[in-house]
């Protein structure tokens, strides 16, 4: 791969990926993320090889990250010369062959699309790219476009913008929908205190869940004294129930590593990490590929994009630790050790990796980073709603009928993602709650459905934003047995080094369980709430302050739940055996 | 049983690829695992030795996180998923079925070491849930009574390949 030294070279780069995502051939692309592979992506992949061989047929075969739509995978996308894009949902290997007459006939005789893509547009420079010119072709007049189907007409794709576009691998299609142009921007005609000035303005705030202005911790950063210092991607992505970063580190690797590269640059950093998580093995190996591709291209490395500045990235990886999602037990985890967090009077900007200044971002912030550099800060807070700029990127999983992953600017209300988007609660079941944030998070209740989605607003429910998790439950979810989940979770993956949270945790779910038993007695959510109490007073880092969450908040909303369990000897849902 | 031969030469190995960087200890323990499906004391040992890191450290690092296992595994690892949206859709059920099938319980391996059943922190694939994970093969929307023919196929395989 040929060394990128100046515009001219991105744009003949760029020029190679606008080929490859509108070819002149016919392309037929499989979203194989982890999620389309579970399903069978792979097997479709190697069925469609196998008849494309076998047939010798002139059809380029490729592969995409996860557009979002899991209720419909696996995805197999074609793009054939001025036709618009066409998506086909539910594709078994057994029905290739028909599937690729049908290509090569041109007609919908054994399988009709799900929808189609007329146009392309790259949200990280705002060109649209139309897929065919002319008219729309008469047979696919009936066929919704994807923009218009409920699933996506909310939606604003910034951090996934190339999830379900481009292939991982090919670093030239990341280029082409405007990828390192922003990069070479902010080396080439921006100082690094304009970069940080670019990211305050534009309100972007901490996507893993703690919703920090990320420009002002890159500036404490900057400022903070020491010759070496790191920039961290978080990719340990713990929070159950959520996988956007699964999906931006296995979709768009790239867009990681530019927003990290901008970072490193604003902040004067010169080595970079990426931890993730042992469970995600394929953004492992995407990561890995998208590195050594980037540092070929002197994107990485000395001298990037011949500005002088050098900067370079290694991926950690973590060994299945919840706790090592808080950032200075990951530091801990990257230098060798066990994850146990200290107390954060010490900042990590200041004192963090190596005892170094370091500056940690989780995968969803600094894959927003290269677009607010590109299309700017006003453009970007224009977005969302006053104090909460930008998208967030949510799994819209649990009791619903669309499930998968969405991206929607901030504020727009809950109701608005469970029933427009997710197409509300399927079999003829009865919303119940949303669980939010994780275990820190919690359930919020029908009453609440008009709350717009934001950092503000969720915590002032009494849940928080997280990663992103929203999990669905209707009538048959009992959420005394959720709360008890959650601590069951957050018992077994305390770090044990304080008291509050090993002990206060285990008894409270001792007390929990007893309640889910029939052994409940009165008095027992009062203890349960000062235990909570005390246990968010004492703990060290933000797994023990956080880890009451779910029950405080099922208490608060759900109070007869709890009442009927411990008076009534009942389960209203039926999920507690004992009481059933 | 839990005395396998450690070849010397690949402990050195390992650590050689991580110019036996303390900070790497993770990495070089993950791929020892990789290597003896666990972590062999004898390995630990060596380790220790290898990298003048204490055995008490890398004993510590070795019980902290999940992914490392002291004991032998089985043939084939099963992960029940226990993330939320699979919580929600019946992953309880799928791990009382299957302790059941198995006659173990979770963390445990069946006598013939044909199975290990774990439980797993979310596997990130909660749009499929309740998901299973065998090996490497993801079993999505698993229904309990799917189970028996899936725990069934790994062991005709088995039988099929003519192994002991």
């Amino acid at each position: 791969m040929a060394r990128i030294n100046n515009l001219q070279d991105l744009n003949k780069r760029r020029e190679q990926g606008i080929a490859s995502l509108f070819p002149l051939k016919t392309k037929v692309m499989v979203g194989e993320a982890t999620c389309g592979l579970a399903t069978g992506a792979g097997l479709v992949h190697n069925a469609l090889a196998e008849e494309i061989e076998k047939q010798k047929l002139d059809i380029i075969l490729s592969k995409t990250g996860c557009i979002g739509m899991c209720y419909r995978e696996p995805l197999v996308d074609v793009i054939e010369s001025n036709r618009p894009r066409l998506t086909y949902s539910r594709l078994a290997p057994k029905n290739v062959p028909a599937f690729l007459n049908q290509i090569l006939e041109g007609n919908h005789k054994s399988r009709k699309p799900y929808c189609r893509i007329d146009e392309d547009i790259f949200i990280g420079n705002g060109e649209t790219r139309r897929y065919f010119s002319g008219a729309l072709p008469d047979d696919l007049g009936k066929i919704s476009l994807m923009s218009e189907i409920d699933f996506y007409e909310k939606q604003v794709r910034i951090a996934t913008r190339n999830c379900g576009y481009i292939d991982p691998d090919n670093i030239d299609e990341y280029i082409a929908r405007g990828g390192y142009f922003s990069l070479h921007k902010a080396l080439s005609t921006m100082q690094p205190e304009e970069i940080i000035e670019e990211i305050i303005k534009a309100g972007l705030r901490g996507r893993g869940g703690g919703g920090f202005p990320t420009g002002y911790k890159w500036q404490s950063c900057r400022r903070a004294h020491g010759e070496v210092k790191y920039v961290i991607c978080n990719g340990d992505e713990g929070d159950p129930g959520a996988y956007m970063d699964r999906s931006v580190m296995e979709g768009d690797p790239h867009g990681v590593i530019e927003g990290m590269i901008i970072g490193a640059y604003a902040i004067g950093a010169h080595e970079g990490y990426i931890y993730v998580r042992d469970e995600y093995p394929f953004a492992v190996s995407a990561l890995s590929l998208a590195i050594s591709q980037a540092r070929e291209c002197g994107l990485l490395g000395e001298n990037i994009l011949d500005s002088g500045f050098s900067f370079d990235i290694q991926i950690g990886k973590g060994a299945g630790a919840f706790v090592c999602g808080e950032s200075t037990a990951l530091m801990a985890s990257l230098e060798g050790r066990a994850g146990e967090p200290r107390a954060k009077y010490v900042h990590t900007v200041e004192h963090g990796l190596k005892d170094r200044p370091t500056n940690l971002n989780n995968v969803e912030t600094w894959a927003n980073v290269p677009v607010i550099v590109g299309r700017g800060s006003e453009w970007f807070s224009e977005i969302g709603i006053e104090n909460n700029a930008g998208t967030k990127v949510f799994s819209l999983v649990g009791n619903i009928r669309n499930v998968g992953l969405i991206e929607v600017p901030m504020g727009i209300t809950l109701r608005e993602i469970i029933y427009d988007i997710g197409g509300g609660i399927p079999k003829g079941k009865q919303f119940k709650a949303v669980q939010t944030g994780g275990p820190s998070g919690g359930c919020i209740p029908k009453e609440m459905l008009d709350l717009p989605v934001s950092f503000d607003e969720l915590s002032k429910a009494g849940s928080m934003m997280g990663s992103g998790g929203m999990i669905v439950m209707d009538e048959t979810s009992c959420m005394v047995d959720v709360a008890r989940y959650f601590l069951r979770f957050l018992e077994s993956e305390s770090c044990g080094k304080c008291v509050p949270c090993r002990e206060g945790v285990y008894r409270m779910r001792q007390i929990l369980d007893d309640i889910c038993a029939g052994r409940g007695k009165e008095g027992d959510v009062q203890l349960l709430e000062s235990m909570s109490e005390a246990i968010i007073d004492g703990s060290l880092c933000a797994l023990g302050g956080s880890a009451p969450n779910p029950v405080l908040s099922t208490i608060k909303s759900f109070r007869d739940e709890y009442d009927a369990h411990i008076r009534d000897k009942k389960c209203p849902a039926g999920v507690c055996k004992e009481l059933a | 049983m839990n005395e396998v031969s450690i070849s010397e030469d690949t402990i050195k190995t390992i650590v050689e690829k991580y110019h036996g960087e303390k900070s790497a200890l993770i990495s070089i323990l993950q791929d020892v695992q990789k290597e003896y499906a666990f972590l062999p004391k004898d390995a630990l040992s060596l380790l220790s030795e290898e990298m003048e890191v204490p055995l008490s450290r890398v004993y510590e690092v070795s019980t902290f996180y999940n992914s490392f296992s002291l004991v032998p595994r089985g043939r084939h690892v099963i992960e029940v998923c226990a993330g939320t949206a699979c919580h929600v859709k019946g992953g309880p059920k799928l791990r009382s079925r299957l302790e059941a099938e198995l006659n173990i319980e979770c963390g445990e391996t069946t006598e013939d070491r044909m199975f290990t059943l774990e439980e797993v922190r979310c596997l990130g694939c909660c749009s499929l849930a309740p998901v299973v994970k065998i090996d490497s093969d993801i079993y999505a929307y698993l229904e309990e009574d799917k189970i028996p023919g899936s725990l069934e196929n790994y062991r005709k395989e088995r039988r099929q390949s003519g192994e002991n």
